[in-house]
C-alpha cells in the first residue's frame, strides 16, 4: 500500500469533517500518504442539508467531492463501505471488515455519532427510524408513501428538520414530541420557543411538549405511542431525533480514555489519550463538551491539519451560535443566548400577532452585545453575530438593533463597518478582507463565484446573506450598480411597482412612469410595466402598442430576416381535421413554412407583418384564436390522449388539458407559462417538466408545479396529492397569482421558487394551506381575469384602425419589405441565412 | 402629439453640419405612434422615424441593424439612457441599442447607425437627406 516512504496517516471516517481533514491535510502538507476508511457506501457528503433531499436533491448533488478527486490525488486512497473493526495500538495497525490490515503512523478518528434511540420497549418495530444518512432517508421515504400519520421524537434542531421532511413526503400533520417544556431547548428560551410553536402550528405541525412516552406499540408495526401521562398517539411511522451519540466503540475497545458520557477524551491539540491517535467532530470530548455542529468540526480538522504539518494550532472552544430555517421560520440563537441578570441587561421584543420574538442580551453599562435569540426574522443576525465577534460598539439606543431605528439613520453597524480581520464563513474561515479582495481583484460579482473562489458559503450556508451583503457593499462603494430594481428609470422592483400599480389604480405606462419613474423608459422596465398592466388589468396590449416587446407589439413571433411566426391556439394540442385543413390552406395561401411545436401546436412561419391580419381573419373565420406564443403568457397545455383511448389512462386528461389552457389562456406574466397533463403515471405529457403538471391518479390528480425545460431543466415539485379537479383549479389559481404578483421580469416559475427563502415547503404552505390568508383573493382576482379575456387578434382583425399598423412601411402600406427574401429546403421556405 | 408644432432635431450629420441636401417629406405626424417608431421608404432606402412625445422630440435613423443587416430599427422600443436622457431605440432582435442622438452603439459594440436631421412643420414630417 505505501510505496513510497511518506508517513501514514490513517483516517477513520468518511463524513464531513473526516473529508475536511483531508483536504486540510493536503493543502498543508504534501509529505504524508493518507487512508481513509468509511462506513458508509458513498464518500462523503454534506448532512447538514440532509433534508434538500426530499426536495429534490440527489446523493450526488450532496457529495463533497468532485467525482475523481480521490482517484486524480495519488497521497489518497479511501475504502467506502469497509468500516474499521480494531485498532491495534501496539502493533500500530488497524483491521478492516473486509480484511485490510493497514499500518499506521498516525491515526485519526473521524467516527462521527449515531443518533441517540432511548431504550423505550417496542422501539425495535418496523415503521421506526432514525434520521442520520441517505439510507436513512431513502427507507423512510419509500415507509412514507404508505403512511398517513406520521411523528418525530425529539423538538430540537434536527427532529424539526425531520418533521420538516416528514412534510415535503406528504405527510400532512406531523406530530413532534419533545420530552422538554420548550422546542430547541439548546438553543432558545421558553418565550422564543412559545412564539416558535405558534409559528410551527400554523404551518400544520402539532406540537406535544412535555411529554414522556412510555412504548411503542403495535403488531409487529408502530401503531401507536403510548405516554406517561396516559395519553397515546395513533401514527403509521416514527422518526426517532431525540439527540446524538458519540462513536467511541472503536476507542474504547483500543483502550483510549472516553468521557462517563461517551466521546473520546482529547485535550487541545486533540490528542487522545494515545498521542499517535487524534479524534476529531462529533466523537471528540473536549474540555467536557461534544460540540454537535460541523463548523467546530471543521475547526478541530483543521487543529490537526496544522499541526501533522509542523505548524501549532489549538482548539479554544467555538462559536456554537446558528441560523436555520424551519419550515420557513427563521431561528437563531448567537453569542451567549442565556446570560441574564446581573450579568448582562437584557431587552426583549415579542410580536404575538406576526410571530416574532428577538431578545438581545448586553453588557451591564449597555456598550457591548453579549448574544440573544431571533425567531420569526433573522434578518439581522448575521450582523448581531459580528458585533458580538467583533466587539464592536452599540448605537446609543441599543433596543435599535431589535427594532430597527426610527430616526432614519440605520441601526448598528453595517456590514462594511466590520474590521477587515472579521471571520464572516467560520465553517471555511474566510474573512471580510478575502471576500472583499476576490470582489475587487478577481472581479467576483456572485455568490456561487465567491463559493468557487474562496469557498465562502460552501459549509453551512448561513454566512451566504452576509456575503451577499459584503459583495454588493463592496461593488458599491466602488460605485457599481447593483441594486435590484427594474432598471434605471425605476427604483422599484417588480413586484414593488405591481403593488403600487394596483393601489392606485394606474392603467397606463405613461402615467406609471410620470409617477414613479424617470427619464423616457426603456427596453427593459417598458415590458416589465407592460406585462404588470396586462396581469392587473387584462386590457388589450394594442392600446398600449408602443411599450410591448417587439412580439408583443405585432401579436407574433419575429423570426430571422424580419418575418413573422403565427401559433393559433390548439388547446391540449386536440384539433379536427377540418381545421387542419385550414391551417394548410391557409400556409399556402401565403405561402408560409409549417412545423409542429414541442406544445403539440402548429407554427406558421416566414409571414410579412402586412399579411398578418388577413391570416388572422381566415384562421378566427374558422374558429381558431390567439395562441399567445408571441406573448409572456400562457402558451400550452400538452396532453397525452388519456382514457378516451389509452388502455393505461386513468382519466380523461385531454378534456382536463383543453379546460385548464382556455382557463389561463391570455394571462400575462413575468415569463411565459407551459403546463401539461397525463392521464397515468407513465406521464407521456411530460408535464413534470411544465411550470405546472397534472397527473393522475388511481384517486384523482397529483399537481406539480415550477418545472422547466430549456437549458437548466429541473423536475416540477409536488404540491398537492389525490385531489379533485375543482381543487387543482383552485391550487392553480392562487399559485399563479402568487407568481404573477411576487417573480422579478422574466423569471420562469422554477427559478422563482428557487429564490424563494423556505422553497417549496413555504410555497406549500402559502398555496394549499393558505398561510398568507391571500387564497381566496388570488381566486377573486384570477377570475376577473378568466371573465375578462378576449382574443387580442379578433379585435384587431375587427378593427380598421388597429390594422393598420402593420405595415412596414407607413408612408406605403401595401409595399412590402423588398430585403425579405427566402431559400428552400424539402420543399417549403427557409429564412435566409443573416 | 403637437402637430402644429416645429421641431427641428440638430444631430451630428445633414443641415446642422452645412452638408448639400434638402428637406424630403416623409410622412404625416400621426403616422408615426407616440413614444415609438416606425419605418418610410424612401426610394432603396429604408429610414426609421422615431417620436418621443412626452418631451416633443424627433428622430431619424437607418432603419437597419447593423448587427444582423435587419430591416427593424423602427420596430424596437425607445427609451433614455442615463443621467443625461439620452434618446436611444434597441433593436427586437438581440437588444442592441443605440444612440438617436450619435448613432452609436450604447450596449458596448462597435457599431455606429446612421442618424438623419427631422423637421416637422403642419402636422408633417420631413427628412433632411
Amino acid at each position: 500500500m505505501n510505496s513510497s516512504n511518506k508517513p501514514v496517516v490513517v483516517v477513520i471516517g468518511n463524513g464531513m469533517v473526516g473529508h475536511k481533514f483531508c483536504e486540510k491535510l493536503m493543502a498543508a502538507s504534501t509529505s504524508f500518504q493518507i487512508v481513509v476508511f468509511g462506513e458508509e457506501p458513498r464518500p462523503a457528503y454534506d448532512r447538514v442539508h440532509l433534508s434538500e433531499y426530499f426536495n429534490g436533491k440527489s446523493a450526488n448533488d450532496l457529495s463533497l467531492s468532485m467525482a475523481g478527486w480521490f482517484d486524480a490525488e495519488q497521497d489518497i486512497v479511501l475504502h467506502i463501505g469497509d468500516p474499521v473493526r480494531e485498532i491495534d495500538r501496539t502493533a500500530k495497525v488497524i483491521h478492516s471488515r473486509k480484511g485490510i490490515v493497514q499500518p499506521y503512523d498516525f491515526l485519526v478518528l473521524a467516527t462521527g455519532s449515531a443518533a441517540f434511540v432511548p431504550d423505550i420497549p417496542g422501539i425495535e418495530k418496523q415503521g421506526v427510524f432514525v434520521y442520520r444518512t441517505i439510507e436513512d432517508l431513502d427507507l423512510i421515504r419509500d415507509y412514507a408513501r404508505e403512511a398517513r400519520n406520521g411523528a418525530v421524537m425529539g423538538g430540537g434542531l434536527l427532529g424539526l428538520e425531520a418533521a420538516k421532511a416528514l412534510l415535503d413526503l406528504g405527510i400532512s400533520h406531523p406530530h413532534v414530541i419533545e420530552f422538554a417544556s420548550r422546542l430547541m431547548p439548546r438553543q432558545i428560551d421558553s418565550a422564543g420557543s412559545h412564539i416558535l410553536e405558534g409559528r410551527l402550528k400554523k404551518l400544520g405541525l402539532q406540537l406535544h411538549l412535555n411529554k414522556t412516552t412510555l412504548a411503542v406499540e403495535g403488531e409487529g408495526k408502530v401503531r401507536s405511542l403510548r405516554f406517561a401521562d396516559d395519553t397515546s398517539l395513533d401514527l403509521d411511522m416514527l422518526v426517532i431525533s431525540a439527540g446524538i451519540r458519540p462513536r467511541d466503540e472503536l476507542a474504547r475497545l483500543a483502550g483510549l480514555q472516553v468521557g462517563t458520557r461517551g466521546g473520546i477524551l482529547v485535550n487541545e491539540k486533540m490528542q487522545t489519550s494515545d498521542p499517535q491517535i487524534f479524534a476529531i467532530g462529533e466523537c471528540a470530548l473536549v474540555a467536557g463538551m461534544i460540540y454537535g455542529l460541523v463548523a467546530p468540526g471543521y475547526e478541530m480538522a483543521d487543529v490537526v491539519a496544522a499541526n501533522l504539518a509542523g505548524g501549532h494550532k489549538s482548539f479554544t472552544g467555538f462559536d456554537m451560535s446558528t441560523k436555520l430555517k424551519l419550515i420557513g421560520v427563521d431561528v437563531a440563537s448567537f453569542g451567549d443566548a442565556f446570560v441574564s441578570e446581573p450579568d448582562s441587561r437584557t431587552i426583549v421584543f415579542e410580536d404575538r400577532h406576526k410571530g416574532i420574538y428577538k431578545r438581545i442580551n448586553i453588557t451591564g453599562d449597555g456598550t457591548r452585545l453579549l448574544g440573544g435569540i431571533l425567531i420569526g426574522d433573522a434578518a439581522a443576525y448575521n450582523m448581531l453575530l459580528q458585533t458580538v465577534n467583533n466587539r464592536l460598539p452599540l448605537p446609543p439606543d441599543p433596543e435599535d438593533l431589535v427594532l430597527g431605528s426610527r430616526g432614519g439613520a440605520s441601526a448598528g453597524a453595517g456590514v462594511m463597518d466590520l474590521p477587515d480581520e472579521a471571520l464572516i464563513c467560520s465553517c471555511e474561515s474566510v474573512t471580510k478582507a478575502a471576500i472583499c479582495s476576490a470582489v475587487m481583484e478577481k472581479n467576483i460579482e456572485t455568490i456561487d463565484g465567491m463559493k468557487k473562489c474562496t469557498k465562502a458559503g460552501t459549509g453551512c450556508g448561513g454566512c451566504v446573506p452576509l456575503v451577499k451583503d459584503l459583495i454588493s457593499g463592496t461593488l458599491k462603494a466602488n460605485g457599481r450598480y447593483i441594486r435590484n430594481v427594474i432598471c434605471e428609470h425605476f427604483d422599484q422592483s417588480r413586484q414593488e411597482l405591481l403593488d403600487l400599480i394596483k393601489l392606485h389604480t394606474v392603467k397606463t405606462y405613461d402615467e406609471v412612469l410620470g409617477r414613479w419613474g424617470k427619464g423616457d423608459g426603456c427596453e427593459v422596465c417598458k415590458p416589465a410595466v407592460a406585462s404588470i398592466l396586462a396581469s392587473c388589468w387584462n386590457d388589450n396590449i394594442q392600446q398600449q402598442a408602443v411599450i410591448q416587446d417587439s412580439n408583443d407589439r405585432y401579436l407574433a413571433n419575429i423570426q430571422k430576416g424580419g418575418t413573422y411566426s403565427v401559433v393559433p391556439r390548439i388547446p391540449g394540442g386536440e384539433i379536427t381535421p377540418e381545421k387542419l385543413i385550414v391551417l394548410g390552406k391557409v400556409a399556402k395561401k401565403y405561402n408560409l413554412y409549417t412545423k409542429i411545436t414541442g406544445g403539440q401546436r402548429i407554427d406558421l412561419f416566414g409571414a410579412h407583418v402586412s399579411d398578418l391580419p388577413n391570416i388572422w381573419e381566415e384562421l378566427i373565420a374558422a374558429g381558431f384564436e390567439s395562441g399567445h406564443a408571441y406573448g409572456k403568457a400562457l402558451r400550452t397545455v400538452k396532453s397525452c390522449v388519456g382514457s378516451t383511448w389509452c388502455r393505461f389512462g386513468l382519466h380523461d386528461s385531454v378534456s382536463f388539458a383543453i379546460e385548464v389552457e382556455e382557463r389561463y389562456r391570455g394571462i400575462r406574466a413575468p415569463h411565459k407559462i407551459k403546463g401539461g397533463v397525463s392521464g397515468c403515471i407513465r406521464e407521456c405529457a411530460e408535464a413534470q417538466s411544465k411550470d405546472f403538471g397534472i397527473i393522475a391518479t388511481e384517486k384523482g390528480w397529483n399537481l406539480y408545479v415550477c418545472g422547466n425545460g430549456g437549458s437548466k431543466p429541473q423536475h416540477a415539485q409536488l404540491l398537492a396529492t389525490d385531489i379533485d379537479k375543482a381543487t387543482v383549479v383552485r391550487l392553480l389559481d392562487r399559485f399563479l397569482m402568487f407568481y404573477i404578483q411576487t417573480a422579478d421580469p422574466l423569471t420562469r416559475t422554477a427559478t422563482w421558487l428557487n429564490k424563494m427563502d423556505g422553497s417549496m415547503s413555504y410555497l406549500k404552505n402559502v398555496v394549499v394551506e393558505d398561510s398568507l390568508g391571500m387564497g381566496a383573493q388570488w381566486e377573486a382576482e384570477m377570475q376577473t381575469l378568466v371573465d375578462s379575456y378576449k382574443c387580442e387578434w379578433k379585435e384587431v382583425v375587427d378593427s380598421p384602425a388597429l390594422r393598420q399598423r402593420f405595415v412596414h412601411f407607413v408612408n406605403a402600406p401595401r409595399k412590402k419589405d423588398p430585403t425579405v427574401a427566402f431559400d428552400s429546403m424539402r420543399g417549403q421556405i427557409k429564412a435566409k441565412e443573416w | 402629439m403637437g402637430s402644429n408644432a416645429t421641431t427641428v432635431n440638430k444631430t451630428n450629420t445633414g443641415a446642422a453640419s452645412g452638408k448639400p441636401g434638402k428637406w424630403l417629406l416623409a410622412c404625416h405626424v400621426e403616422d408615426i405612434p407616440a413614444d415609438g417608431g416606425a419605418c418610410v421608404s424612401f426610394g432603396e432606402e429604408q429610414i426609421a422615424i422615431f417620436h418621443f412625445s412626452r418631451r416633443g422630440q424627433w428622430y431619424a435613423t437607418e432603419n437597419r441593424c447593423p448587427h444582423k443587416q435587419q430591416m427593424v430599427l423602427s420596430r424596437g422600443m425607445t427609451g433614455s439612457a442615463g443621467e443625461q436622457c439620452e434618446p436611444k431605440v434597441a433593436c427586437p432582435f438581440h437588444k442592441k441599442t443605440f444612440s438617436l442622438l450619435t448613432g452609436e452603439c450604447l450596449s458596448g459594440d462597435d457599431y455606429r447607425i446612421r442618424t438623419y436631421p427631422v423637421k416637422v412643420k403642419d402636422g408633417k414630417v420631413y427628412i433632411w437627406g
